[in-house]
């Protein structure tokens, strides 16, 4: 075992899953905001 | 006469194993129909390259020299040289699928998002293993419950467990039906499992339809570039599909060009997979830890939404958190039945499907962002 290779992949986890976060709740929040833009339209 | 005996003396015990494994894979393909389009060409391609002297594989003839296999070169020209095969293969799931009912549900995204942390538990489980940190990615990735996305990450980090990867990926995202139950029920009450769910969609015009492929691109794009190849295929085979004016095109994806890519990935896969690199005891622990992933991933979505019910007034089922894994359409037809069991008027299918779909964007950003981060850390 590499503590190296471990602390690495913790660090990974940390970046990875903010990462993921990030991308997903700016595309939630563009959804939303998209819906509001065309619902707006139909009315 | 003796070149009539040269492959029978050239058999080794570690390829008559591989034909026994190919040959249960063809068996779950067929009697078990387990991801029989995957499985199939895999099992049939784990004979064909463990035939002593085979002549798919590149190999060097006395007095010729060096003659190419066709099973290495489909390997080399469409899964090595650029990942090919995968990426094709996303544009028709782009295309095949409907985020209709995750754009009249949005919040449903968050739960993609959180299932993806049975990757990276895994990753590390891996490293405590012994695994490089390469290594590991590549097999925390079969977490991400979708083979094409398994394949590109294990092949670009240079992974040398390929093989094993794709056989696990695709053998445990056809027994979503049977690891998802048991995960769900370590990490949720029968009271948990009986929660209703209004569903009140948003209604969803096909401009947001429009927009939402190429909103994804640019948002993944910009903070995640290396996600860009599996996001921008995912949601190019999509905006064919929304379109509406290139219908021929989006069938042809959705059917002629997966069955076509399906057809030949599995039997490239077997490149992968010679007796010589695949009989190990990495292989074992592969298998082993690509079965801890997708519990990781189930238990993981299952608890957020958990955490969420905190917070909210109209409580969430925690088992729609678990449908965020990318096996789409398994996971929500396995919580619409498990939603049954508990309660026989809980409909959970619509809030599933929109998790599940989610699960299909947020792994491949998962794919993308290791790709993007592993570098810097190694």
């Amino acid at each position: 075992m590499n503590n190296i290779n471990v602390i690495n992949s913790l660090k990974l986890m940390g970046m990875g899953m903010s990462a993921i976060f990030v991308v997903i709740i700016v595309i939630y929040l563009v959804v939303n905001l998209m819906l509001k833009l065309t619902s707006r339209k139909i009315k | 006469m003796d070149f009539l005996f040269d492959g029978i003396t050239q058999i080794t015990w570690q390829q008559i194993l591989m034909w026994i494994i190919g040959g249960g894979l063809i068996y779950l393909a067929i009697v078990k129909n387990l991801e029989p389009s995957l499985l199939l060409p895999m099992g049939f391609g784990a004979i064909l390259v463990n035939i002593p002297m085979s002549g798919v594989l590149n190999q060097v003839l006395p007095g010729i020299g060096e003659v190419n296999g066709i099973i290495d070169w489909l390997f080399e020209v469409g899964i090595e040289s650029a990942e090919m095969m995968p990426l094709l293969l996303f544009i028709g799931i782009g295309a095949m699928i409907d985020f209709g009912p995750l754009l009249a549900n949005p919040r449903l995204l968050l739960f993609g998002a959180a299932a993806q942390f049975g990757i990276f538990a895994t990753i590390t489980v891996a490293t405590l293993f012994g695994f490089s940190l390469a290594d590991a990615a590549s097999i925390g990735i079969i977490g991400a419950a979708d083979g094409p996305t398994s394949i590109l990450v294990s092949q670009v980090l240079k992974s040398n467990y390929i093989g094993p990867i794709a056989v696990a990926a695709y053998s445990y995202m056809a027994l979503v039906p049977i690891i998802q139950p048991i995960a769900i029920k370590m990490c949720t009450t029968k009271k948990d499992r009986m929660i209703r769910m209004t569903y009140n969609p948003k209604s969803v015009t096909r401009k947001t339809r429009l927009l939402f492929p190429i909103a994804v691109t640019i948002i993944s794009g910009l903070v995640a570039p290396a996600s860009i190849s599996l996001v921008g295929f995912l949601m190019f085979g999509n905006l064919i599909r929304e379109c509406g004016v290139l219908r021929s095109l989006s069938e042809t994806a959705q059917n002629d060009l997966v069955n076509l890519i399906t057809l030949l990935l599995g039997i490239t896969i077997s490149a992968s997979m010679k007796a010589e690199t695949f009989i190990t005891l990495e292989t074992f622990l592969i298998m082993g830890l690509g079965l801890l992933a997708f519990v990781f991933d189930t238990i993981a979505g299952a608890l957020f939404a958990k955490f969420l019910n905190l917070f909210l007034k109209e409580k969430i089922n925690p088992m729609v958190g678990a449908a965020g894994i990318s096996a789409f359409p398994m996971s929500s037809r396995v919580i619409q039945k498990m939603g049954l069991e508990a309660d026989s008027q809980n409909h959970l299918l619509m809030h599933a499907v929109g998790a599940n779909v989610s699960g299909q964007i947020a792994s491949v950003i998962a794919g993308g962002v290791i790709i993007g981060l592993i570098p810097g850390l190694m």
